[in-house]
């Protein structure tokens, strides 16, 4: 352990919306290099608790620290840690009046103030890594969804983040897309990316995961590296859940 | 091997075919064609009969200058053609540097070239000179964008921005000791002229302001979103007439003695205050249909509010309101004739002092018919660019 340093510490994380308590009291230690995978039933808290890593959504009780800056009311805070986090959304949101090219060059040449061609090429890079370097000029609304995702993830590492969020980067394509989008995953957590993942690609999480969160009620139910959830899991929700979404 | 299949005999038409199942397909669309027909010959008649025979033209030729320039001083006329030539070597420029991905743009470019030398034709003297001088200048200015595209760019959009403040400057000129440029005074601009100035002011400036208003109302700060409710509710809420009353008539009872606004200023600043609220919802409309996830996507990749607002959600939702925009812009051109009741001397207002000269007496007809059709023509005329700039954006087709 003590090469490794934490990314990510979570102390008794609340969330309310209104009067509905959302996360009850999540506490969680990322270290450098793990992968994450954060699974549960809809509405169990898990898109919001990694929404709030990088304040889309504000924590009312608790400490989230990220790479050693504290999420506060302090705006410079914020960007500092948006700048050094990337996420992956459900719906890709990528930007349809821009090229993909364009997508990917906008923050680095807006918030790091790179050169136009340095970004550029970055970009290319990035997207030859996701397999369609051949689509840059392209428009996102001409490309399919696991294209779309693909841009997106490539438009995250833009950034050289240090910490990738993937909030059910799969749950909105069509089946035969799903796997490209995971092969590019997999392939980013075997160069050592932190990543926290929302998901319930249980596939995936048996090949990276280095320790997988089950939530539900706002609540952790159970953690552990995936080896130990998927053949004993301790708590019957857990079991419950795992047989529901393992076997249909 | 796949064999031509021709779609069946019924659907490839022949002009009788288009008519009978277009026309008379049935008894009571055959009576309905027949009774429309009749009706649009009878009005067409009328109207051709009344403008080709019945019509006296000569108040309008007799007055031409007058209704276009008010009381613009012949001697610095020049100004306003330098002006315009100035414009069309900017429209020129653009075509050709736009003009390849905009369908149309070649038609937009000879129509207006067939424009100036047709107005050439049944021009003299000077006028015609300027004209025929104008049509060289959007051709030169066709050829270069053409040619140098990319190069001009800047050059050309800096020109668009600077060409409004130019363009009143060489009519209001520098002062009144001047030799090259003396002041004309503003109760002097009338006409067409007069009609356009304030349409531009109203569309330059009401833009920024309305945009403005349309981000306040959505703004996070109290005071920013109350003032900014406040404004557009009090301003919609109001007709414009009142509006440019409250300028010309009450304005003065406020000001200290002395201190005099100018009149033509008044009018513009009160159509620009309206035209802004309106903007301002139409905009708001724009922002509205922009998904949450795109601020989400631009914040979680360190864009600030700012950036977030200018680079990604503001050229969406602006690329959607274009028409209603343009819409907005068109009523806002006709809209102007109403400062002819406070006393200006817009196109209406002129039309009016026309009637009432001793040798016109009567001629209403002849004089509001040709304003209207300038009127028509310029709407049109915007109309018909917005419908090219809206295609050439894709808008709707995402």
């Amino acid at each position: 352990m003590s090469t490794k340093k934490p990314m990510i510490t979570c102390r008794d994380v609340h969330k309310w919306f209104g009067d509905f308590h959302a996360l009850r009291g999540v506490s969680m230690e990322v270290q450098q290099g793990e992968v994450i995978v954060i699974f549960g039933p809809s509405g169990s808290g898990k898109s919001t608790f990694i929404r709030t890593i990088n304040r889309l959504e504000e924590h009312q009780r608790g400490d989230i620290i990220v790479d050693g800056i504290e999420l506060s009311h302090d705006v410079r805070n914020i960007e500092k840690i948006r700048e050094e986090t990337g996420m992956v959304f459900q719906q890709f949101n990528l930007f349809p009046h821009l090229t993909v090219l364009q997508n990917i060059t906008l923050a680095p040449m807006w918030v790091r103030k790179w050169p136009k061609e340095r970004a550029e090429e970055k970009a290319m890079e990035l997207l030859k890594r996701v397999g369609i370097p051949e689509q840059a000029l392209k428009y996102p609304g001409q490309l399919s969804g696991g294209q779309q995702q693909r841009v997106a993830i490539a438009r995250a590492l833009a950034m050289e983040p240090k910490i990738m969020l993937f909030d059910e980067p799969t749950s909105a394509l069509d089946p035969e897309m799903i796997k490209e989008v995971l092969d590019v995953m997999i392939e980013l957590a075997k160069t050592g990316m932190t990543m926290l993942v929302v998901t319930h690609e249980m596939g995936f999480a048996r090949a990276v995961a280095d320790r997988m969160f089950f939530f539900d009620k706002g609540e952790i139910v159970e953690s552990g590296p995936p080896e130990q959830l998927f053949k004993k899991p301790k708590e019957d929700r857990t079991k419950l859940f795992l047989s529901q979404i393992l076997h249909h | 091997m796949s064999e031509t299949v021709l779609p069946p005999l019924t659907e490839r038409l022949t002009p009788l075919r288009w008519a009978y199942k277009n026309l008379f397909s049935t008894w009571y669309n055959a009576l309905l064609t027949i009774g429309a027909g009749a009706l649009i010959f009878w009005v067409l008649r009328g109207v051709l009969f009344w403008a080709l025979d019945t019509a006296e033209w000569r108040v309008v030729v007799v007055n031409l200058r007058l209704l276009l320039l008010g009381q613009f001083p012949i001697a610095e006329v020049w100004r306003v053609w330098l002006g315009l030539a100035l414009l069309a070597l900017l429209v020129g420029n653009s075509l050709g540097i736009w003009g390849r991905k905009a369908r149309g743009a070649g038609r937009v470019t000879i129509g207006l070239l067939v424009l100036l030398a047709a107005l050439a034709i049944v021009t003299r003297d000077n006028p015609r000179l300027w004209l025929l001088g104008m049509a060289g200048l959007v051709g030169l200015g066709w050829y270069v964008g053409r040619s140098a595209g990319k190069a001009v760019e800047r050059v050309v959009i800096a020109g668009w921005i600077i060409w409004p403040p130019v363009f009143i400057l060489l009519l209001r000129g520098l002062s009144s000791a001047s030799d090259v440029l003396p002041v004309v005074g503003t109760n002097l601009w009338g006409g067409l002229l007069l009609t356009l100035l304030l349409t531009i002011v109203g569309i330059v400036f009401s833009f920024p302001l309305g945009v403005l208003l349309a981000l306040g109302r959505r703004s996070a700060l109290p005071i920013v979103r109350w003032f900014s409710v406040a404004y557009i509710e009090l301003i919609r809420g109001v007709p414009l007439i009142t509006i440019l009353f409250m300028a010309q008539l009450m304005l003065p009872l406020f000001l200290p003695a002395g201190m005099n606004i100018d009149r033509v200023l008044r009018a513009m600043v009160a159509i620009t205050l309206f035209s802004a609220a309106y903007l301002a919802e139409n905009v708001r409309g724009g922002l509205q249909a922009i998904p949450k996830g795109q601020y989400e996507a631009a914040y979680a990749m360190g864009l600030n509010g700012m950036q977030a607002m200018g680079l990604i959600i503001l050229p969406q939702a602006l690329r959607l309101v274009i028409p209603i925009l343009v819409g907005q812009f068109i009523a806002l051109f006709k809209d102007t004739a109403l400062v002819s009741i406070v006393g200006l001397m817009d196109l209406v207002g002129i039309g009016k002092t026309v009637l009432a000269q001793p040798e016109f007496l009567g001629l209403q007809r002849e004089v509001y018919a040709f304003i209207s059709m300038l009127y028509w023509v310029l709407s049109y005329a915007m109309a018909y660019v917005s419908q090219r700039l809206e295609i050439s954006l894709g808008v709707g087709e995402r």
